[in-house]
C-alpha cells in the first residue's frame, strides 16, 4: 500500500525532527529597537564582545525589530537576556515567571516623556496640559512603548478622565519617537508624546526646528528600561551566573558601550521597581 | 403598436461596464461615510530631507548588505517554489468547497501576521520567513491555478478523450494548455515574493526590509533611497535572471544557503495552545459571551466597517488609476524608450512599501482615511496597470486602426476591459488584507486591532479577529466568483492575482 508507505515516512521524519539533539546554547541577548536603530547592530555587537570577555563565554547579539518579537524571542529562549522597555519587560516577566530585572540605566530610575506640539496650536511649555488640547490630533509612538505610549496615556487619562480616543479627534501610532517628532513637526499631527532622550538627541543633531515644534509638558518621573534575564540561566551556565552577569552589566563604564543604550551608567534593579508600570498597564487595559 | 414596441431596438449598457460603474458607485457612497480630510501645515522641511536623501542614496556596510540581499532572494525563491507546488496540488482538489475555504482562509492573513504567528513556534529561524510567505502564497497559487485549469477544461481537447482515465486526460490534454500560464504566473509571483520577503524585515528577519525600516524609522532617507533603488533593481531585473526551469535549482541553492539546524521546543507548542485559549476560558469564568460581545462591539464592528469603507474606495480608485497607467507600458501606445520610463514608474509605484507611501501622504494631508486609501490605490493601481499593459501587448490591430485616444477608447479598452475587471476582482482581497498595516494613520481597520492584539500578547483576540478577516475574505472571494461568472470573464493567460 503506497499510502501506508508515505505515512510511515512522514512518521519517521517527524520522529527524526523531534529527536534532533538541541545544540549547546550560545548566550544571546537582544534589545528592543528604540533610539538610533541604524547603528544598532554595530553598537550591540561591541556590547556582546564586552560581555563575552567579562563572562568568559561566547555571547551573541540577536537584532530584533518589533517589541512583541523581542518578548517572544525571550520567552522562547532564543535570547536569555534582553534590554527591555518598562512595559515590554513587565510583559516578558509575566509570560515567563522566574525571570528577573537585574539592572537599569542610571536615567531609567526617573525617566520621563515630553508632550510636544506643532507651532500652529499656539501652545507653550506649561505646568499642566491645557484643556485646549481636547479635539486636537495626537500621535503616540509605538503601541508597546512605555515612554511613547503607556505613561503618556496614563497621565492623559488621569487628568482628563477620558480615553485618548474620546479626548482627541484622531489618535495615531507613528511607530517610534523619531517618526512622532517628524509628524508633529510637519503638522500632520498637532500633538505627540515622545521619550525625552530621543527628543534631546534629535535636538542636538539639529533635526528639530524649535520654531515648528516644542515641548509643552513634561510627565512626572517613572521607571523605564531595564535588563531582564531568564530565571533558568543558572541551571545552564552554572551556579551564580546571574550574579556574575549583573556585576558585568553594572561594571560597564566605557562610554562607547554605554552610548549604545544611550545611558551614563547602569545601576541594579528588581522586579519590584516596575510594579507601578504593571499597575498602569492594567489600568489602561494593555495587560489583563 | 405593441408589436412595434417590443421589436424596437433597445440600447443596453454592456454588463461589464455596469459592473465597473457599480463598483465606482459603491465607492462614492462609501466616501460619504468615510473619514476623509485634508490639513496641510508645514510638511516642507521633511520633504526637503527626503529629497536630500533621494539625491544622496546610501547603503548599509557591504557585509550586512550582501547578507540582506541574499536572504531576501533566498526567502522569496524557496517560498515561491514551495507554494507553487503546494498550490498546484491544492488546485487539483479545488472543486471541494472545503479546500476553497481553506485556501481563502490562509491567504486572508497578511504575511506579517503569519510571520508573527510562526515566530511564536519557531523563533527567528529561516523557516519562519519561508512559511510566512509560503502559507498565504499557497492559497493564492491554488486559486489562480484552479481558475487557469477551469478555463482549459472548457476548451481542452480532453473533452474528446472521454474514455481516457483522468490522469492521462490531464497529462496529454490539459497540461500542455495550462503549462505556459502556470509558468508566467509563477514568475510573476516571484516579484510578489521579493516584496513580501522584504516586508518581513519589518518584524526582524534579516532581509532588506530590516534596514529599510530602520532607515525609515530614523528618518535616514539616504539609506531608504539606496535600499529602495536596490529593491527596484532586483524586481525590475527578474525577467532577466528568473526562468521557470531554473527556479527549482535556485530553490535548492537557496535552501542550502538558509539551512540551519532546527530544534523545535515542544513546550512552545503548549504555550501557543494556552495563548490561543480565550481569556475567560483560561480563567475558567463563565463570561465567555460578554467577552465575545465586548470584542465584537469594540473591535470587530468598527474594524469591519472601516476596512470595508477603505477597501471599497481604494478598489475603485485602483481601477481608475490602472486605466490611466496601462498605456504607459503598452506597446500599443508608447514607443520603446518612453515605455521604459513607464515601466520604471510602475515598478517604483508598486514596489515602494505602502507604509512609506502612506507616510508621505500623511505628512501632506494629515491623518484621515485618505492617505491609506491613496497608498492602497497607488500600489494596486500600478500592479493592475502593469498587468493590463502586458496583456494589451498581445492584441493584433489592423494597420488602419485609429491612433491616440481613439485607439485607447475604441480599440484597446474594449478588448482588455474584461481582463481588467478580472484583475481588479483579484486585487479586492489583497486590498482588504493590506489595509491591515496602516495603523500609523490612526485608522481603525481590522488589521489595526489584530496588530494591537499581537502587541499586547492577546493571541486569543488576534485569532478571533483573523478569523473575522478570513470570513470577509471568503465572502469577497465568493462574490467576485459570482461577479466574474456573471460577466463571463475569462481568467485566461495573464489573469493573475495579486500580491
Amino acid at each position: 500500500m503506497p499510502l501506508t508507505n508515505i505515512s510511515r515516512w512522514i512518521l519517521y521524519a517527524v520522529l527524526l525532527l523531534a529527536c534532533l539533539p538541541a545544540q549547546a546554547r550560545i548566550f544571546t541577548f537582544t534589545a528592543i529597537p528604540d533610539v538610533d536603530e541604524t547603528r544598532l547592530i554595530e553598537r550591540f555587537t561591541q556590547v556582546a564582545e564586552y560581555l563575552s570577555q567579562q563572562l568568559a563565554i561566547e555571547v551573541r547579539y540577536l537584532p530584533v525589530k518589533s517589541y512583541p518579537a523581542a518578548v517572544t524571542a525571550f520567552r522562547n529562549n532564543q535570547v536569555q537576556l534582553a534590554w527591555f522597555g518598562g512595559l515590554t519587560g513587565v510583559q516578558a516577566r509575566r509570560l515567563l515567571p522566574g525571570s528577573k530585572a537585574i539592572a537599569q540605566g542610571e536615567e531609567d530610575q526617573y525617566f520621563k516623556s515630553y508632550f510636544i506640539a506643532h507651532s500652529s496650536t499656539g501652545l507653550t511649555l506649561a505646568e499642566q496640559l491645557p484643556a485646549g488640547i481636547k479635539g486636537m490630533t495626537f500621535s503616540f509612538g509605538s503601541k508597546s512603548s512605555t515612554s511613547g505610549r503607556l505613561m503618556p496615556e496614563f497621565y492623559l487619562r488621569q487628568q482628563f478622565q477620558q480615553t485618548p480616543e474620546q479626548l482627541f479627534s484622531r489618535v495615531g501610532f507613528s511607530g517610534n519617537h523619531s517618526r512622532t517628532i517628524a509628524l508633529v513637526q510637519s503638522g500632520a499631527y498637532q500633538l505627540g508624546a515622545v521619550n525625552y532622550k530621543a527628543w534631546e538627541q534629535q535636538l542636538r543633531d539639529g533635526s528639530i526646528n524649535p520654531n515648528r515644534v516644542s515641548v509643552i509638558w513634561t510627565t512626572p518621573a517613572y521607571p523605564d528600561y531595564q535588563w531582564t534575564v531568564r530565571g533558568d540561566v543558572d541551571a545552564e551556565w552554572g551556579q551564580g551566573f546571574t550574579e556574575q552577569l549583573t556585576r558585568a552589566l553594572l561594571a560597564m563604564k566605557d562610554p562607547a558601550l554605554l552610548d549604545a543604550f544611550p545611558r551614563s551608567a547602569f545601576v541594579s534593579a528588581s522586579n519590584a521597581d516596575y510594579t507601578a508600570i504593571l499597575e498602569t498597564a492594567k489600568a489602561i487595559g494593555l495587560i489583563d | 403598436m405593441s408589436t412595434l414596441a417590443t421589436n424596437w431596438p433597445r440600447y443596453q449598457l454592456p454588463r461589464s461596464l455596469l459592473g465597473f460603474l457599480g463598483l465606482i458607485a459603491i465607492a462614492v457612497i462609501c466616501s460619504l461615510f468615510a473619514d476623509i480630510s485634508v490639513i496641510t501645515r508645514t510638511p516642507w522641511h521633511e520633504f526637503q530631507q527626503m529629497l536630500l536623501g533621494a539625491s544622496t542614496p546610501a547603503l548599509p556596510p557591504p557585509a550586512l548588505l550582501a547578507q540582506a540581499v541574499l536572504q531576501t532572494l533566498a526567502f522569496a525563491v524557496v517560498a515561491v517554489t514551495l507554494s507553487a507546488v503546494a498550490g498546484f496540488i491544492l488546485s487539483l482538489m479545488f472543486a471541494h468547497r472545503a479546500v476553497r475555504i481553506f485556501c481563502a482562509v490562509i491567504r486572508a492573513v497578511h504575511e506579517l501576521f503569519w510571520g508573527l504567528l510562526v515566530i511564536l513556534l519557531l523563533g527567528f529561524h529561516p523557516l519562519t520567513g519561508i512559511l510566512a510567505i509560503a502559507i498565504p502564497f499557497s492559497g493564492i497559487f491554488a486559486k489562480v491555478f484552479a481558475e487557469i485549469q477551469e478555463e482549459a477544461r472548457q476548451t481542452s481537447p480532453g473533452n474528446s478523450l472521454k474514455q481516457a482515465d483522468s490522469f492521462s486526460n490531464f497529462l496529454y490534454a490539459r497540461w500542455p494548455l495550462v503549462k505556459p500560464h502556470f509558468s508566467t504566473y509563477t514568475l510573476y509571483r516571484l516579484e510578489c515574493g521579493l516584496r513580501s520577503s522584504t516586508i518581513l524585515g519589518f518584524i526582524g528577519l534579516p532581509t532588506l526590509g530590516f534596514y529599510l525600516e530602520s532607515g525609515f524609522m530614523q528618518g535616514d532617507y539616504s539609506l531608504v533611497a539606496g535600499l529602495l533603488l536596490l529593491l527596484y533593481l532586483l524586481i525590475g531585473s527578474i525577467r532577466y535572471w528568473a526562468k521557470l526551469p531554473l527556479l527549482p535549482i535556485y530553490a535548492v541553492i537557496a535552501s542550502l544557503y538558509l539551512w540551519q539546524p532546527l530544534s523545535i521546543e515542544w513546550s512552545l507548542l503548549g504555550n501557543l495552545l494556552v495563548d490561543l485559549t480565550p481569556a475567560p476560558i483560561k480563567q475558567s469564568s463563565l463570561d465567555f459571551l460578554p467577552w465575545l460581545l465586548a470584542i465584537g462591539r469594540q473591535e470587530v464592528l468598527p474594524g469591519v466597517i472601516n476596512t470595508l469603507l477603505i477597501s471599497q474606495i481604494a478598489l475603485a480608485a485602483s481601477g481608475i488609476l490602472a486605466l490611466i497607467f496601462f498605456p504607459l507600458v503598452s506597446q500599443q501606445f508608447t514607443p520603446y524608450w518612453l515605455r521604459l520610463t513607464g515601466h520604471l514608474l510602475l515598478v517604483i509605484l508598486r514596489s515602494t512599501p505602502e507604509l512609506i507611501i502612506a507616510f508621505i501622504l500623511l505628512l501632506l494631508w494629515g491623518p484621515s482615511m485618505l492617505p491609506a486609501i491613496a497608498a492602497l490605490a497607488i500600489h494596486n493601481g500600478a500592479i493592475v496597470g502593469h498587468l493590463v499593459g502586458r496583456y494589451s501587448n498581445d492584441i493584433k490591430l489592423r494597420r488602419d486602426a485609429g491612433r491616440g485616444f481613439n485607439r485607447y477608447s475604441y480599440e484597446i479598452l474594449p478588448r482588455v476591459y474584461r481582463q481588467f475587471l478580472a484583475f481588479l476582482c483579484y486585487r479586492w482581497e489583497v486590498i482588504i488584507r493590506e489595509s491591515a498595516i496602516l495603523g500609523l494613520l490612526g485608522v481603525h481597520t481590522l488589521g489595526f486591532y489584530i496588530d494591537n492584539a499581537f502587541e499586547s500578547f492577546r493571541l486569543d483576540v488576534a485569532i478571533l479577529l483573523i478569523a473575522i478577516t478570513a470570513l470577509m475574505n471568503i465572502a469577497v472571494d465568493s462574490f467576485s466568483r459570482w461577479f466574474r461568472h456573471r460577466l463571463h470573464l475569462q481568467s485566461s493567460a495573464t489573469a493573475r492575482t495579486p500580491c
